[in-house]
């Protein structure tokens, strides 16, 4: 397994069950730090169950289970101390369908930010301006940052839903499948920003794309039925896979 | 098969059928021939009495001169006021349900259970209950307590607060219908980005379901505007020179006016226009919220 850069999520023995069913077979991994690794697999293999358990948001789920360690910068997320709320402030989330609270774009974006602080109108203005320009929204929507987002295009809210975590500023970024419901020329311009952030963030994504992974990721981890089949180096996953079901899969054998 | 419907077997099918289409289309058409009957004898013989002034005037003579202004004040002000003490506690109820409770918990299902034996219950034991939980419990508490003697007789807030027991599944549900149509991924991304429960929901799924609440409160209001049973001993009286000065008075009510001009009318033949005109006003006034909710709910929809 590849250890160049620091490890940012550790997680070893990690499980989880709906009910009755186990949906994810002791998954042990390390995430490296201000890279993007991406996460493929069939639908149903649990790459998306795990991405929603590096911020809890299975807790939402009635009857989920979980055994098992995720460990964030050495701290253990589902120990009783941690509060859920200021974690996923420092794991933001991307989600596949892209909905903008029917706010202002700024209203959007200042969401996060004042939920539990007061902030002048200068620094609001300020992080409302660099998360969107990081999100690469800036120019089409600065002079009507007072309009509906509902206004905006689907890949435009999605860009405006990626400025909208990055806004509060967290470590780490998930996304799961943030392009699948995306034209082409909106897919490449999350890409290329995808791309941009991962010089200041880690970020998790999970594509349904083989391609998308091979454009966009560092590293790689294939999924099957719930177990990890293999986690390496973006390149190496592609060109020379370690396991035979992953070369099955990537070459279009099944899936 | 028993014998009579034995010959039925020779009839030809589509002879059953057409037969069928001709007793469903009668019932049909009788509904709407009853309804349209009704309103037209109503508007006939009440527009001519439909006046400004039997909108603005006070009942004179027994209620057999004059207008209707103190029943009309008293029907809003009851309303509103039900609407003030029902309708937050209907939305709590909601939220609770919605967004709090396990659907499998016990609680919740006790909770739901409450609410549709509540919405079964005939409005003459809400008028029973008034009396026996608001004035002669709490009232005369109250009383006690204080050293006044307002609270423990029938008043305007006795009646809105039965009402507003009374109007609470119809707040429950479409409240809870409400909440439950903002979209999931509404409230994921507000978790996401470390809001806790209770503010993705005060922030978040409320203000997307203002429209279905709004829907509700003014289902509730149309509801308790026409209900006369639930609030017969609670505080509504059948004739008054004043309108109420505090919630304590007691207040006329147009459903109740109506009731005391068809049986305490010392001459029922001449206060019949009267009652013609009384039922107009009644009519337009629970037709226009039942209306006013029909509108925002479907404005709701297309959003």
């Amino acid at each position: 397994m590849a250890k160049d850069h620091r490890t940012k999520i550790h997680a070893s023995d990690f499980s989880v069950f709906y009910t009755e069913k186990q949906a994810l077979f002791n998954i042990s991994i390390d995430i490296p730090e201000h890279k993007v690794t991406a996460f493929i697999g069939p639908s149903g293999c649990g790459k998306s169950t795990f991405l929603r358990s590096m911020n809890r948001m299975n807790d939402l789920i009635e009857g989920v289970r979980r055994t098992g360690s995720m460990i964030i910068d050495d701290v253990d997320i589902y120990d009783k101390s941690v509060d859920v709320a200021t974690l996923r402030r420092k794991v933001g989330m991307v989600f596949q369908k892209s909905i903008p609270f029917p706010k202002s774009i700024y209203e959007n974006i200042t969401y996060g930010l004042t939920l539990n602080e007061k902030r002048s109108k200068e620094e609001l203005d300020h992080i409302v301006e660099s998360s969107l320009k990081k999100s690469a929204l800036w120019d089409e929507v600065q002079h009507r940052l007072h309009h509906s987002a509902m206004g905006l295009s689907g890949g435009q809210q999605q860009r405006l839903c990626i400025a909208r975590a990055i806004a509060v500023n967290p470590e780490i970024l998930l996304m799961d499948e943030p392009c699948s419901a995306l034209d082409p020329i909106s897919t490449a311009k999350v890409e290329d920003l995808i791309a941009e952030l991962s010089s200041s963030y880690t970020i998790v994504l999970v594509t349904h794309s083989m391609q998308q992974a091979a454009r966009v990721s560092d590293y790689t981890g294939f999924y099957l039925m719930g177990k990890l089949v293999e986690f390496d180096k973006t390149r190496t996953v592609f060109t020379s896979p370690a396991q035979k079901e992953t070369e099955d899969y990537i070459t279009g054998r099944f899936g | 098969m028993s014998a009579p419907f034995a010959n039925l077997k020779t009839i030809p099918r589509r002879l059953v059928g057409a037969f069928a289409v001709g007793v469903a289309a009668t019932a049909a058409v009788a509904v709407l021939g009853l309804m349209l009957g009704m309103l037209t004898d109503i508007v006939i013989k009440g527009a001519p009495h439909t006046t400004w002034s039997f909108l603005t005037e006070f009942p004179r003579n027994s209620n057999m001169e004059g207008g209707i202004f103190p029943a009309l004040a008293g029907t809003t002000l009851l309303v509103m006021l039900m609407t003030v003490l029902g309708v937050p506690v209907g939305t709590a109820t909601a939220v609770y349900l919605s967004e709090y409770a396990r659907q499998s918990s016990s609680l919740a299902r006790m909770v739901r259970f409450a609410v549709n034996t509540l919405a079964g219950v005939p409005s003459i034991v809400f008028a029973l209950f008034g009396v026996g939980f608001f004035i002669q419990f709490i009232g005369k508490r109250i009383d006690a307590f204080t050293g006044s003697s307002a609270f423990g007789d029938g008043s305007l807030l006795w009646c809105s607060a039965t009402l507003a027991v009374l109007t609470l599944p119809v707040v429950i549900v479409s409240v809870e219908e409400a909440l439950r149509a903002v979209p999931r991924e509404l409230r994921e991304a507000s978790l996401a980005l470390g809001a806790t429960k209770w503010q993705t929901v005060w922030k978040v799924v409320i203000p997307n379901a203002t429209s279905g609440i709004l829907t509700g409160s003014i289902l509730a209001v149309g509801r308790g505007a026409g209900e006369v049973a639930a609030i017969l001993f609670v505080g509504v009286t059948y004739s008054s020179e004043v309108l109420p000065g505090a919630v304590t008075d007691k207040f006329m009510h147009l459903g109740y006016h109506l009731l005391v001009l068809s049986t305490q009318s010392p001459d029922v033949e001449a206060a019949l226009p009267l009652q013609y005109a009384t039922t107009i006003v009644l009519l337009a006034l629970t037709f226009f919220l039942n209306f006013a909710a029909i509108f925002i709910r479907s404005r709701l929809r297309k959003a």
